[in-house]
């Protein structure tokens, strides 16, 4: 009610402090340009001249050390590289698979850890959480050490249920369920904490009410925790999907992208192209692809989220 | 009893769960303590072994490791302590003044929250070239000092102070700058030791930035030199998982010491709507 009364008058007096305003306005009008002045100063040194540097460079092909404007045919080879496309796929596997299998782990963790009967409670959490606080580079080498095909922890485990050895790292389908095993294994606790977060913040009237009304535990779960939970395991699903998006650390470390690359992302392949292959102007491109799926992502994101609201 | 019957599952869940979440860290711990050999050894070690003080010596010899954790460390430090400063300002400045481009600052901010940093990674390497700053510290730190979510997070928290209290300070005759350390920043505080532990854990998982701007051992991370020892021809994997180790036992710190707040801070605003 107040909102909708107050937004004309504050567009009116908006206008009116850019010229004359009261005393007080005008003495604080000016220094908010000083606070803010730092950060505007690093972002259109290092973000904004970068980005514009970045959309210029993939109309131009940069081999051999000359540059030679080439229009879009940067972005054609896009279309035609059998890489982008693999890495692609790579990536969309882990979309379908890994985040929607993290993120229902993450529902059904967090919504039995916040049940008030849970014995060790704070323990559960803690550890639950822990893997959230490993370095991503140095979890990534023990998942390495651990699904090592001769002599690995893992290996050796399903030795002694009677199983032979898998090459978790050197083939495409293995290598791929290691992938995917690793970033759930590092991220599924750090979802928990956030929906678990999300649950604590349904009131507690509304339980009550559906258990008046004679609701079972299932029928409770699935009329008032999930649609309660929506914006919450929204958040998750999405900031999941734009992670795996940019995938870099993980597969370098685990597999270096291999085995014919099974586990190639976007970010590994920009990474080679501009690091290893020095062609600028393609690897530009291929960050420009990146940033296009990721506006649509978080296009669709905020579209979503309007429309629960 | 039937009770207790039912919740069977649940305890046998968390646990298998626990279990799962915990072996990955005490291989970890149990693989330091032994040499390479016996790390991939039938049957595997379940206990620690003995090996730790050489681990920890060879590790030190060949990686210089008490330099890369000194860089490390130096690194995270100064870009939290001025990546917070920048944030907080800005969002003061966006939460709390009218001026003309307020508007386009804050919905920049919300834009390159959208932006993946890989973008940069060409153009701000070249640019590093050109400065000649390939190879120090400031390449890591400058580049990514305006943190956009870590400027949207203080703006959130500002907008709720109130402004009798900026007020009655400037009236007292504080100026802006004065009013913003003495009175803004020390309300501000669980939000900004969210922002700061937050920032620090993000700068001390730094990789793909670091890995393309250091070269030489005396300026590596943590995460490049330890990527550099699966280089080698022949690895060493118990210092290797030594050095993930002490990789890891900062954040495990960070962890222990301020929960409340590390959770908060890799949230960040996620749960509020």
């Amino acid at each position: 009610m107040t909102g909708t009364l107050l937004r004309p008058t504050r567009r009116l007096s908006g206008k009116a402090d850019g010229r004359a305003g009261t005393r007080t306005s005008a003495r604080r009008r000016r220094p908010g340009y000083w606070f803010v002045l730092p950060a505007v100063a690093l972002f259109a040194i290092f973000f904004l001249y970068p980005l514009l540097s970045s959309l210029w460079q993939s109309f131009f092909s940069t081999t051999g050390g000359v540059s030679t404007w080439v229009g879009g045919a940067q972005y054609m080879r896009l279309f035609h590289d059998p890489l982008v496309g693999k890495s692609l796929f790579n990536v969309g596997l882990i979309l379908v698979i890994q985040v929607p299998l993290m993120v229902c782990t993450a529902l059904g963790l967090a919504y039995l850890l916040n049940q008030s009967w849970l014995r060790f409670r704070t323990g559960f959490r803690a550890i639950h959480f822990l893997p959230a606080v490993t370095t991503l580079v140095a979890y990534s080498l023990v998942f390495r050490v651990m699904l090592a095909t001769d002599g690995g922890a893992v290996n050796q485990m399903l030795g002694m249920f009677g199983m032979s050895p898998v090459d978790w790292l050197n083939s495409e389908a293995w290598s791929r369920v290691a992938l995917i095993a690793s970033i759930t294994w590092r991220w599924t606790g750090y979802n928990m904490v956030i929906i678990l977060a999300g649950l604590q913040g349904i009131p507690a009237e509304l339980y009550e009410a559906a258990r008046i009304d004679g609701a079972g535990r299932w029928a409770i779960f699935a009329k008032i925790v999930i649609p309660q939970l929506r914006p919450v395991i929204l958040f998750s699903s999405i900031t999941s999907t734009i992670g795996a998006l940019q995938l870099f650390d993980e597969n370098f470390i685990l597999t270096g992208g291999g085995p014919n690359n099974a586990t190639l992302t976007p970010v590994l392949y920009l990474y080679k192209v501009g690091f290893q292959q020095f062609d600028f102007g393609y690897a530009s491109a291929i960050a420009w692809l990146l940033v296009a799926i990721i506006a649509v992502v978080s296009v669709v994101q905020f579209v979503i989220m309007k429309e629960k609201k | 009893m039937t009770q207790t019957l039912k919740k069977f599952p649940v305890y046998l869940v968390l646990l298998v769960g626990a279990v799962l979440s915990i072996i990955p860290f005490l291989w970890m711990v149990i693989a330091s303590t032994h040499t390479t050999a016996d790390v991939f050894a039938t049957p595997l070690p379940l206990l620690p072994g003995r090996e730790l003080w050489n681990n920890l010596a060879r590790l030190q010899k060949e990686t210089n490791f008490s330099q890369v954790m000194l860089n490390s460390l130096v690194v995270a430090i100064i870009y939290t302590a001025f990546s917070s400063v920048v944030s907080a300002m800005c969002g003061y400045g966006l939460a709390k003044f009218r001026f003309r481009g307020r508007g386009l600052v804050l919905g920049a901010v919300l834009l390159t929250m959208m932006i993946p940093m890989q973008v940069l990674l060409v153009p701000l390497f070249q640019m590093m070239a050109s400065l000649g700053w390939v190879n120090t510290f400031q390449a890591l730190i400058l580049p990514f000092l305006a943190n956009a979510f870590g400027i949207f997070l203080m703006r959130q928290a500002f907008l709720d102070f109130p402004d009798s209290l900026i007020e009655s300070a400037r009236i007292d005759g504080a100026g802006e700058l004065k009013t913003f350390y003495r009175i803004v920043m020390p309300v501000a505080r669980p939000q900004l030791a969210a922002l700061m532990i937050y920032t620090f854990i993000s700068q001390w998982n730094s990789f793909i930035w670091p890995l393309l701007m250091l070269n030489t051992e005396d300026k590596y991370t943590l995460p490049v030199a330890l990527n550099t020892m699966i280089g080698l021809s022949r690895v060493d994997y118990s210092g290797l998982m030594l050095g993930s180790l002490l990789a890891t036992l900062p954040l495990l710190l960070v962890f222990i010491i301020f929960q409340k707040q590390f959770v908060s801070g890799l949230m960040g605003g996620a749960v509020k709507g």
